[in-house]
């Protein structure tokens, strides 16, 4: 038959209190062998105290190529940072 | 593309390496650093799976429950390390299939050190005192690589790896105290894996003509020479501690590099090795082959049972 496996990305999360991140991929035949998989591959010292798989093709990532179009509008607009607004030095917890 | 347009992406490309920015997998490149990459991470994945044959010879046959319970861990680290590296470099854009077949053809190479056999149990004090000492300092220069899956795999590689030297070391050391038996064993298996361990470290730096390209994109960060330097320099004091002699009559401290001279590596053996020769090629393909191919059935029992299961729940979906 020779079908490999799909493949999975794998996110961890290390503690409670902290999101989960994006450790890395795996193949696996099905999600619960895809988690078993994650465990032995991501978390073999206490990396972890939850574990999210989901098939990489079912991620949708944005292109290199437009980040200028979708990332540079941002660049000149300072004024959403507060910095950008000049207060009198005693003017204090602001 | 217009070849003026691909000259200055290149040139941009290599400017953005230059400022220590990382490549991602779906960032535009040259081909030649998506193929070198290929061939870099896919033989080091290879390396580490075929690694733990050696080792995993040993397992069994572990002298105490705490040797047995480190060995183990350290085998399945490098399966592991093996499945990071698989990972990152199906990113670009080759499948595991294809690196596997590879392998299994002859086409795709690994570290020649896995080629020599490991026939007392001082063999897994020095693999991993030695070898694995020789792969950190490699390890480490790669964890500021340019490409940032290779980079985040090394880094993970790096942390883990220290305890399988540490558990090397212990090893050798425990049999250098031992009886005059045991700390015989432990200077043979010091004499047999001496020079093949300094030649992990490749040819020597005017032999190896992709040292610049591979400088520019920081998948080297000092050269072979340099590295073998390094690591002749931490182990000679590390073998004299523990009352080991280093197999190398010409090996001399030198005040004025502050460094050890070492005598000349066998050339010859090296290329005999890296081209097919060495003692344990043939025994070490042949037991991955079979595993590969013995576990297809599983392979494909995994996978239909998970399309039965998929199907079943779309049915009572409808």
């Amino acid at each position: 038959m020779k079908k490999e496996w799909p493949l999975w990305e794998v996110f961890v999360r290390s503690k409670n209190g902290l999101e989960h991140r994006h450790f890395g991929s795996l193949h696996a035949a099905d999600a619960d062998m895809a988690l078993e998989n994650a465990r032995d591959v991501y978390t073999r010292r206490n990396e972890g105290v939850s574990i999210w798989v989901v098939e990489s093709k079912h991620i949708t990532a944005s292109n290199p190529e437009h980040n200028a179009e979708l990332f540079e509008p941002a660049q000149d607009k300072v004024y959403r940072h507060p910095t950008f607004y000049d207060l009198p030095d005693e003017i204090k917890h602001m | 593309m217009s070849e003026a347009q691909i000259k200055s992406l290149e040139e941009e490309f290599e400017a953005r390496i230059a400022r220590d920015e990382k490549i991602e997998p779906k960032d535009w490149m040259p081909e030649k650093y998506r193929k070198t990459h290929i061939r870099q991470m896919s033989q080091h994945a290879h390396s580490e799976i075929v690694g733990m044959l050696p080792e995993g010879n040993w397992i069994t046959r572990a002298p105490s429950l705490r040797r047995k319970v480190a060995l183990l861990a350290k085998v399945q680290d490098e399966g592991g390390h093996g499945l990071y590296l698989y990972s990152a470099t199906e990113t670009l854009g080759i499948t595991r299939d294809e690196m596997f077949e590879q392998l299994h053809s002859g086409k795709a190479k690994y570290s020649s050190i896995f080629n020599y056999p490991a026939i007392t149990w001082a063999d897994m004090g020095a693999i991993g005192w030695l070898v694995d000492g020789a792969a950190i300092i490699n390890q480490v220069a790669l964890c500021g690589t340019s490409f940032g899956p290779y980079a985040r795999a090394m880094v993970r590689i790096c942390k883990e790896e220290s305890f399988h030297q540490r558990q090397g070391y212990e090893i050798t050391l425990k049999l250098a105290q031992g009886t005059p038996e045991q700390k015989a064993m432990a200077q043979d298996a010091l004499d047999r894996w001496w020079w093949p361990s300094l030649m992990m470290f490749g040819p020597k730096d005017d032999e190896s003509p992709n040292t610049v390209q591979s400088m520019k994109w920081k998948l080297k960060r000092k050269t072979n020479d340099e590295l073998r330097q390094q690591f002749v320099d931490q182990t000679v004091p590390q073998a004299e501690s523990i009352g080991l002699t280093i197999p190398d009559p010409d090996l001399k401290w030198n005040e004025e590099k502050q460094g050890y001279d070492f005598g000349e590596i066998d050339w010859d053996e090296f290329w005999q090795v890296v081209k097919g020769h060495g003692p344990c090629n043939k025994e070490r393909m042949k037991a991955r082959v079979s595993a590969w191919e013995n576990g297809q059935w599983v392979r494909d029992a995994a996978m239909a049972y998970a399309e039965k299961q998929q199907l079943r729940k779309e049915k009572q979906a409808v």
